[in-house]
């Protein structure tokens, strides 16, 4: 078991390389003088001389990268181009929001796409089959922007419940920290919890199927116990793998949602830093992002051995 | 159906008139006014060919029927004087485990794989008595004691995955018998298990039904595991009761047609006499071996030795049978000779040619004198392709004209027996035995010098299975081609092969001509092998027990 | 379960053409699939949205990029149905126009995304010794986010038709080569392919006889999914400013410039958006129906 943990942490490592290298690529390999690029149509030569000494663009290529590697390592991602700040500082200050947007979103997720896929394949074919797999396509098509505007209409322009956008933080009282992510976190987990509701019905339909559930059958088990006892424990592979695989797509929501209501968060600091061509703050972002999702990918093949005896001999 | 006059105690359970329909499609019944009853201590086989309906009747017995597939639409199942057809669902769970119990037929995937094999049996207790946990740790230990598995605490505490199929199959009768319900029904409890395994299990189960006198419903196409433990057979035919009579009776006089075939089908285990060939060799294995080798993590790589010192030789009109049960290497021997897989060391020739001294060239020169009919006919022909163009694949391959190949496709289709309209349908429109004579043929289009059949005709019925046997042994008398004829099925290779190979471990343990090897076998392990054989007491090709016993 | 209905099993006689052949089974159940219900009104959606990308020359009651100041922020009226932006430009035309983008962005994507990883996928599952290289480069693209990859692509390279095209396609092709890969290694071990080798089959010929035709069903299907991601991307990147310039009207655009008027004039926002979703559902739904057709093993997987 020790071994395949093990084993699993490394295997992520050149996954992170490729990532590194990828995104020290984009910038390096872009046809034309980066610089030059960066700074836009209008800029001065001062100006290109700045960008290029601060990316040090003059050096040889091997040597920018061997650079990029040792201040990754440092935990260095260099510095804002309009700001001069730290881009490691500007993530930790604006890392809340979106913490609180992810966690709210995972946990509605979970409280309501699991209960939704099985009460789905329970009877495949079924009404609320037919409903959850609705709902499901729903969320899949309609984009967060959409939803997150006709939340805003009808809850906050119509209806005035709740504020129409804006982020207070916790310290400020927990109420108005919440009341302002009720909306976002549910515009955001449309598509998360369409994702999961799927994966959950889908996989305990098949297990459903399994050799062993008829065996629990022929014991006279009764069907609640063979649902939640025998098939949603084997279920939990394909469901726990894809709740880690949406984390990009869940990524891809934080920074539009963030936009659509206007949360301080590091969503809407990769836009502002695309509106402002700053570009050493979108590429540690990425990398950042990237680096979050390798992560949990990791934490969740981890989790698996709890899940599945096989592996974990 | 009339049936002979039932023992007198009073029956466990009678099924009458059972009909059993598709839910969708108005085909005819699946299942048609099937009857028969079992009295405790009773063992009765229900036999017959796939598609019989033997397995769905098991199934409807214990309200297991996939609902929206099949459905019962007559007759009653009289479970004690209770009607299963017409129990309520909550009625019918009750009465599972505790009145009657299932065993299935494929034990690696009939317990679940992420619970302890200990807390799988229990559940039987918790779900239907009132045993507190002690108590019932208690009883499941006993009962692994009973089925004689080694070390209970060890098993209970192990999951599925670390249980061999035996032992897997093992905990699936104690799940099956923990309450002694009256009535078992095993669904074709040994087909999946190797002879050896097969038997321990026939024993076991045959100990536990004497112990709490249940009675056994026991589903089988083996006519030999008829002949060691049925009572009563029930044979069934396209959904119906074709004959029910005693043991005796049924394999020694029966009186259908449909049974009188099924049963003189069954190769005998004692081969015939055969003249000894005076052919050249076709092929020679000398000294092959195959190790796998896997990779992996912060340990040394695990190493599987498949094959260790295989040398055999192969002639003109051969049939040479290489047996052994799975994990043998036997099929890894084919695989390396077909250069499916690599060996790694040992050589083989081909016609007087060494293989691993020719280039690359030559050696794809040498490899199509060796062809192979795989076991799996569904799935050794590409459905989207039609016949004809999969016949004349190899040819072309050599720079073969497709017209002059396709003349002569047309001429092996007729020698398996096909028409030549054939060549121009797709393999979803042929039945497995067909299938299997076009793999045949197509193995034939190049000419080959040595054909490979690994297990193929394993996953046939046994009346299809003779005619695939008879084929190949009409081709190697036309044809001159040497047969290496892989099998895990005793009968089968005294049925076909002129000398035997018999393997275990990656190694020959024994071989020599057909009739020593299994008529006298020498060494202890080819001796275990034959004694496992289910039914190795009856002739059933001549309706007779085998007197003064050879084995 | 062992006990389905039985079927023409190894014992069985032949029963010459009672099975239909698979490819009459599949096209009778699309044809009763696309007959009714969801799959229906999604086929009339998508056809309505691909002739108003059509003929959205005809349709337009005005130039969809020329600027009226006097009529900006104009309610519903005769000449502008669903009325004007903060620029006076007709939003009625302009979402007609942005069919057209989403629908060539979303083409493209899908046909190109395919055929590269088509390639890139055969070779991975064919080739162990160039496998792992494949396999970990696309973990690595994979592993950043499709919009922040493409966002970052954009930014360098300034935002045309091409380039958002050519971002939005890149972050897609993982997904196929590791699809296409798993059909091929999933084959590899198919008796009929191990029977093409043993008769002496070229590599070329059982690749492209033995191993290809199966990729093609689930690539039909996947290929539908990038189609609706790629507009939904583009819609994205254009929404969060960092897509198409707004001379090319696009949802996404129109959206982004109506947010600042949302709390007054819903319209700028919620009928782009309407179009989009309604466009990003239908395609949804004829995957799903694609798929459960054609590709059921795929189906119980995801």
């Amino acid at each position: 078991m020790l071994s395949y943990v093990l084993k699993r942490v490394l295997s992520s490592v050149p996954v992170m390389i490729v990532v590194a290298v990828v995104i020290f690529a984009l910038l390096r390999l872009t046809p034309g003088d980066p610089a030059a690029v960066l700074a836009g149509n209008d800029a001065t030569a001062e100006q290109l001389a700045k960008i290029r000494e601060s990316l040090e663009l003059d050096e040889p290529i091997l040597v920018q990268l061997l650079t990029w590697f040792r201040n990754l390592l440092a935990g260095d991602l260099g510095e804002s181009l309009l700001s001069g700040i730290p881009v490691v500082r500007m993530i930790g200050e604006r890392v809340g929001p979106t913490l609180a947007l992810a966690a709210g979103t995972i946990s509605v997720t979970i409280l309501v796409a699991i209960p939704m896929g099985i009460v789905a394949a329970r009877r495949p074919g079924g009404v609320l089959d037919r409903m959850v797999m609705a709902l499901s396509v729903l969320g899949f098509s309609v984009p967060i922007f959409v939803t997150g505007y006709v939340l805003i209409y009808l809850f906050a322009l119509k209806l005035g419940w709740l504020p129409v956008q804006g982020y207070r933080p916790p310290g400020d009282g927990l109420w108005s920290f919440a009341q302002r992510l009720i909306l976002p976190v549910l515009a955001l987990s449309g598509v998360y919890v369409a994702l999961v509701a799927r994966i959950t019905r889908s996989s305990i339909i098949e297990v459903l199927g399994e050799d062993y559930i008829r065996t629990a059958r022929a014991k006279g088990a009764p069907e609640r116990r063979i649902l939640l006892r025998h098939a949603l424990r084997n279920a939990a592979v394909p469901i726990v793998t894809i709740i880690g695989i949406g984390i990009a797509s869940l990524i891809t929501g934080v920074v539009v949602t963030e936009s659509v209501f206007n949360l301080p968060g590091l969503g809407r600091l990769v836009v502002e830093a695309v509106l402002a061509r700053d570009y050493p703050v979108i590429q540690g972002l990425i990398l950042l992002f990237s680096f979050t999702y390798i992560l949990i990918n990791l934490v969740v093949d981890i989790l698996y051995t709890v899940f599945d005896p096989r592996i974990r001999y | 159906m009339t049936e002979p006059a039932a023992p007198h105690r009073n029956p466990v359970i009678r099924v009458r008139d059972l009909s059993v329909g598709l839910v969708h499609g108005s085909h005819r019944p699946v299942v048609d006014r099937v009857g028969f009853e079992i009295a405790p201590g009773e063992t009765v086989c229900v036999v017959g060919e796939s598609g019989s309906g033997k397995s769905v009747t098991a199934f409807s017995i214990m309200g297991l029927l996939q609902t929206n597939a099949l459905r019962p639409t007559g007759g009653e199942i009289l479970l004690g004087d209770e009607d299963l057809l017409r129990a309520a669902p909550e009625r019918l769970r009750h009465l599972r485990s505790t009145r009657m119990s299932m065993v299935f037929q494929e034990p690696m995937t009939a317990l679940n794989p992420v619970e302890k094999v200990g807390r799988q049996i229990e559940e039987v207790l918790l779900l239907h008595s009132r045993m507190g946990p002690a108590e019932r740790r208690q009883r499941t230990l006993a009962m692994l004691e009973t089925v004689h598995l080694p070390d209970p605490e060890r098993i209970y505490e192990s999951f599925p995955h670390q249980l061999s199929g035996g032992q897997r199959q093992r905990v699936v009768i104690c799940i099956a018998l923990i309450l002694e319900p009256d009535l078992l029904i095993a669904d074709e409890p040994t087909t999946a298990l190797d002879v050896t395994t097969q038997q321990q299990i026939l024993t076991l189960i045959r100990e536990m039904q004497e112990r709490q006198n249940t009675a056994v419903l026991f589903i089988t196409h083996d006519m030999g595991v008829v002949a060691d433990i049925a009572d009563r057979v029930v044979v069934m035919k396209d959904g119906r009761v074709v004959e029910v009579s005693d043991k005796e009776r049924i394999l020694r006089a029966p009186t259908h047609d449909y049974t009188r075939m099924l049963i003189s089908s069954v190769p005998s285990l004692v081969p015939e006499l055969r003249e000894p060939l005076r052919t050249e060799p076709v092929l020679t294995v000398e000294g092959l071996h195959k190790t796998f080798r896997k990779k992996r993590f912060l340990r040394p790589a695990s190493e599987v030795r498949a094959v260790q010192d295989v040398s055999l030789t192969l002639q003109r009109k051969e049939i040479l049978g290489v047996v052994g049960q799975s994990g043998s290497g036997k099929s890894t021997v084919a695989r390396c000779i077909v250069g499916l897989e690599e060996p790694s060391a040992g050589e083989i020739v081909i016609c007087g040619e060494r293989l691993d001294r020719a280039g690359t060239a030559a050696r794809r020169q040498m490899r199509r004198r060796i062809q192979m009919v795989f076991q799996d006919p569904y799935r050794s022909l590409n459905p989207r392709v039609r016949i004809g163009r999969s016949m004349i694949e190899g040819p072309t391959n050599f720079g073969v004209a497709t017209e002059a190949a396709m003349e002569r496709a047309g001429e092996l289709m007729a020698l398996v027996g096909l028409p030549t309209s054939a060549l121009d349908r797709y393999p979803h429109q042929f039945s497995g035995g067909q299938r299997q004579r076009i793999c045949v043929a197509r193995a034939l289009m190049l000419e080959p010098a040595v054909l490979v059949a690994d297990e193929a005709v394993s996953a046939l019925d046994v009346s299809v299975q003779e005619q695939v046997l008879e084929l190949l042994d009409e081709i190697r008398e036309e044809t001159g081609v040497g047969i290496l004829f892989i099998t895990h099925d005793l009968r089968v290779a005294a049925r076909i092969c002129d000398s035997i190979f018999v393997m275990n471990h990656g190694r020959v343990v024994e071989h020599g001509p057909a009739e020593h090897v299994l008529a006298r076998p020498e060494q202890a392990y080819t001796q275990k092998l034959f004694e496992a054989a289910p039914g190795r007491h009856w002739d059933f090709r001549n309706f007779r027990p085998i007197e003064g016993n050879s084995a | 379960m062992k006990i389905s209905a039985p079927s023409d099993a190894a014992g069985g006689c032949a029963h010459e053409d009672a099975q239909p052949s698979r490819r009459r089974l599949i096209l009778r159940h699309l044809l009763r699939a696309f007959g009714t219900g969801p799959a229906l009104v999604a086929l009339v959606i998508l056809l309505l949205v691909v002739l108003m990308a059509l003929f959205a020359p005809l349709l337009a009651t005005a130039d969809p990029i020329a600027i009226a100041p006097a009529e900006r922020l104009s309610g519903s009226s005769a000449n502008h149905p669903l009325g004007t932006d903060a620029y006076g430009r007709d939003i009625y035309s302009r979402v007609l126009y942005g069919a057209r983008v989403s629908l060539i962005v979303g083409a493209g994507a899908a046909l190109v995304s395919v055929a590269i990883g088509l390639v890139i996928g055969v070779l991975a599952g064919y080739f162990p010794a160039v496998d792992s290289v494949i396999m970990r480069t696309m973990d690595g693209v994979m592993a950043i986010p499709s919009i922040l990859l493409a966002i970052a692509l954009i930014s360098l390279t300034g935002a045309s038709l091409m380039t958002v095209m050519v971002a939005i396609t890149i972050p897609e092709i993982p997904r196929v080569v590791r699809l296409v890969r798993s059909v091929i290694l999933n084959v590899r071990s198919e008796a009929y392919v191990e029977a093409a080798v043993t008769l002496g089959s070229p590599v070329r010929r059982i690749l492209m006889r033995h191993m290809v035709p199966n990729t093609i069903a689930p690539l039909i299907v996947q290929g539908t999914f990038v189609f609706a991601s790629a507009i939904l991307t583009e819609a994205t990147l254009s929404f969060l400013g960092a897509g198409l310039p707004t001379e090319i009207p696009s949802w996404g655009n129109i959206m982004s410039e109506g947010r600042s008027y949302f709390q007054l004039f819903p319209g700028l926002v919620l009928w782009p958006g309407i179009a989009l979703a309604l466009t990003l559902l239908s395609v949804n739904v004829l995957g799903d129906v694609l798929r459960d057709t054609l590709d059921p093993k795929m189906a119980k997987r995801t």
